[in-house]
């Protein structure tokens, strides 16, 4: 009897442990799936040992993304975080590089804080202790090296280092808008700077002159609505070449088979292509192919970069509306398919999906009124604020081919952290630097959509202003002493 | 100081680009200070046909476009200093094999003042003497042949920026003066 109870529960051991193992096998195994499906992707969730910080969760279960393999070493994890964020860092002018602790003569401090790997300061999977821009030390780790800063810089006696890093003061890595002769240059602006314009958009202008653009298939002439070409092979309705007609595709020369038809058998006789019905971004990337990688290294896009199916709305962590939750995000989900209105793009599209405090209080907001007045013939296209005005902004780009056009933007969430990034590439454009860095700072604020002017005031352009002022006025006394000098002695 | 001879030949590929001439095989036989020396010779030359042929001439005598260290805001050449710091950056990138810096008792950048023992020996020595220095030090566990090489005022651009600078804790540098020192380590 007693035999018989052993052997049930050796066989329940054995039945248990070759499901666990067999699971974790299988999970491993599909590790290497580059195209997971639903079952890979549970099998993964399973092998997560905690939820993600708010950059990668998108991305938490293509593991290979950052793991390199099931067991990878610190060094692989590091060349997986560098292939996606080196070239944004070396684009910041990064304060502090690898090289500065690779350094001998940092050994020390870098004995205290091993800086040369990213995973030092950004552990993943441990949302207890995750704070914002995913860094998982405690907040005051500046005092690491920089406990002494009080003797080369009095002013900052007595401040808590919980405290440098708050917005509009130091940042670890991006400091572009935020050094001394930075501030000092653009001190004295206010609310607003005398030209509030962002960019034109260009790419219309510079289309000859770039090398990758198929401009021998489609040359940028107009296009009638009688000329589009998918004839028989797709046919569409009236609305969508009323559509397509008024777009800035068909007056740039863009036709059906452009986006419809694969790119190797364009140029060719429409009737014998392959006509594909729903384009999605691998198509626009011919033509766009900054802001595809734009939305590919963004929240919207990360999902396809790293071979995952596409996000939903409701894959997300902000609030979203309940009737989008499940739609599969491409380029045409914001852009709508055929009219590609990119004023539909930059606010109502955001606003179809996204649910926050923020999105709903833009419409009545100071932005959401620059809007209006352009709707309204009263104002340049330039002057408008729209969602995508600061979240997908329009940056100078230079080509491969050494062409400076204007570039949206599309890595939406580039310029959110830290908080004062937005100041520089964006917010500078219309208001004083002091301006946008105490609105940025000022988290209410933020989450009101800026409805009146900052109420904080940082200190920083003052403390370099008073320090500029300091310098000038003792370089100003050397200077008499040593003239007094040498006239006693000429005496 | 008497040198080692270095077994294993470091950088030897850095040396042959650098130098056009040594082969791998010949610079078995080099000795740690001839390998510094050899690696400062080329550093040196580059910055000063820069600080000559680029910044004195368009700056100083034909006046078409300055010199910042905000190059890239201001639309500006790279400062010599500057040049010389993100060839090192790339250096150390690209992991050579040796390391080095540019400090200085007077530096605009607190970073950039001596923080060693050896620095702080090296630099004091190479403005007394304007000649080369060298050392073993000990840095984080390992041993380093550390050569410190005298860093001269070559241009105007020099030591107008550093006599200037509100960062500067020196304001009287002179052409020719000893600015600060070029620290090389190469790992023994």
């Amino acid at each position: 009897m007693k035999k018989k109870t052993n052997l049930r529960w050796w066989g329940l051991w054995l039945v248990i442990s070759v499901a666990t193992a067999g699971a974790v096998y299988a999970a491993l195994d599909s590790l290497d799936n580059p195209r997971p499906g639903a079952a890979d992707l549970v099998l993964r969730s399973w092998l997560l040992p905690g939820q993600t910080s708010h950059g990668h969760y998108q991305i938490e279960l293509a593991c290979t993304a950052c793991h390199a393999g099931a067991f990878p070493s610190r060094d692989d994890v590091q060349e997986k975080c560098e292939s996606c964020h080196a070239k944004d860092l070396k684009a910041a002018d990064d304060s502090h590089p690898r090289a500065k602790f690779t350094d001998p003569r940092n050994a020390d401090r870098a004995a205290r804080l091993d800086a040369t790997y990213c995973v030092t300061c950004h552990v993943e999977h441990k949302p207890g202790i995750t704070q914002r821009a995913g860094v998982t030390l405690p907040r005051d780790y500046c005092v690491i090296c920089h406990k002494d800063i009080a003797e080369d810089r009095p002013s900052h006696t007595g401040m808590a280092f919980t405290s440098c890093a708050d917005a509009g003061c130091h940042n670890y890595h991006d400091n572009t808008a935020l050094y001394e002769d930075f501030l000092v240059r653009h001190a004295g602006v206010g609310r607003m700077q005398d030209d509030p314009t962002v960019l034109a958009r260009n790419l219309r202008e510079v289309i000859e002159e770039l090398g990758d653009y198929p401009s021998e298939t489609f040359p940028p002439v107009t296009l009638a609505r009688a000329e589009a070409d998918a004839g028989d092979a797709l046919p569409a309705s009236a609305a969508v070449h009323a559509d397509w007609a008024a777009s800035a595709h068909a007056q740039s020369g863009v036709n059906c088979s452009a986006c419809h038809v694969p790119v190797a058998e364009q140029g060719g006789d429409p009737a014998a292509a392959t006509w594909i019905a729903k384009p999605t971004e691998t198509a626009c990337v011919q033509c766009h192919g900054p802001e595809v990688n734009g939305f590919l290294a963004g929240k919207h896009g990360m999902r396809l970069k790293a071979g995952l199916p596409a996000m939903t709305p409701a894959q997300a962590r902000y609030p979203m509306k309940p009737e989008r939750q499940h739609e599969a995000l491409g380029c045409t989900s914001c852009h709508g398919s055929h009219r590609f209105d990119t004023a539909q793009a930059a606010v109502k599209a955001c606003a179809s999906c996204h649910d926050d405090e923020h999105t709903r209080a833009y419409f009545a907001s100071p932005h959401a009124r620059t809007v209006a007045a352009v709707a309204r013939g009263e104002a340049a296209p330039e002057t408008a604020v729209t969602c995508a005005t600061c979240h997908l902004p329009r940056v100078a780009y230079d080509t491969p081919d050494f062409v400076r056009r204007t570039l949206v933007d599309h890595a939406q969430g580039a310029n959110l952290t830290p908080p004062v990034k937005m100041a520089r590439q964006v917010c500078l454009a219309c208001h004083g630097l002091g301006y946008a860095i105490d609105a940025l700072a000022d988290a209410p604020l933020r989450a009101e959509n800026f409805p009146h002017a900052p109420t904080r005031r940082v200190r920083s352009i003052d403390m370099a202003v008073t320090r500029e002022a300091e310098a000038r006025e003792a370089r100003a006394a050397q200077e008499r002493a040593e003239s007094v000098a040498t006239e006693g002695g000429s005496s | 100081m008497k040198s080692t001879h270095v077994k294993l030949p470091l950088g030897a590929a850095a040396i042959a680009v650098g130098i056009g001439c040594a082969t791998p095989a010949m610079a078995a036989g080099w000795s740690y200070q001839q390998i510094a020396d050899a690696l400062h010779a080329v550093m040196e030359s580059d910055r000063t046909v820069y600080t000559r042929l680029i910044v004195n001439r368009l700056q100083n005598q034909e006046k078409v476009i300055k010199a910042s260290e905000h190059w890239k805001d201001e639309k500006a050449l790279v400062l010599p200093a500057q040049m010389f710091r993100f060839g090192a950056e790339m250096v150390a990138e690209k992991n050579a094999g040796f390391t080095y810096a540019l400090l200085s008792e007077w530096p605009v950048n607190k970073q950039n003042a001596p923080k060693t023992e050896v620095e702080t020996e090296g630099l004091k020595a190479i403005a007394a003497t304007g000649k080369p220095f060298y050392k073993e030090e000990t840095l984080g566990g390992k041993t380093y042949f550390t050569a410190v090489y005298p860093d001269k005022a070559v241009a105007k651009a020099c030591i107008s920026c550093h006599n200037d600078h509100k960062d500067s804790p020196r304001t009287d540098f002179k052409m020719g003066d000893v600015m600060g020192g070029v620290v090389l380590r190469l790992p023994m």
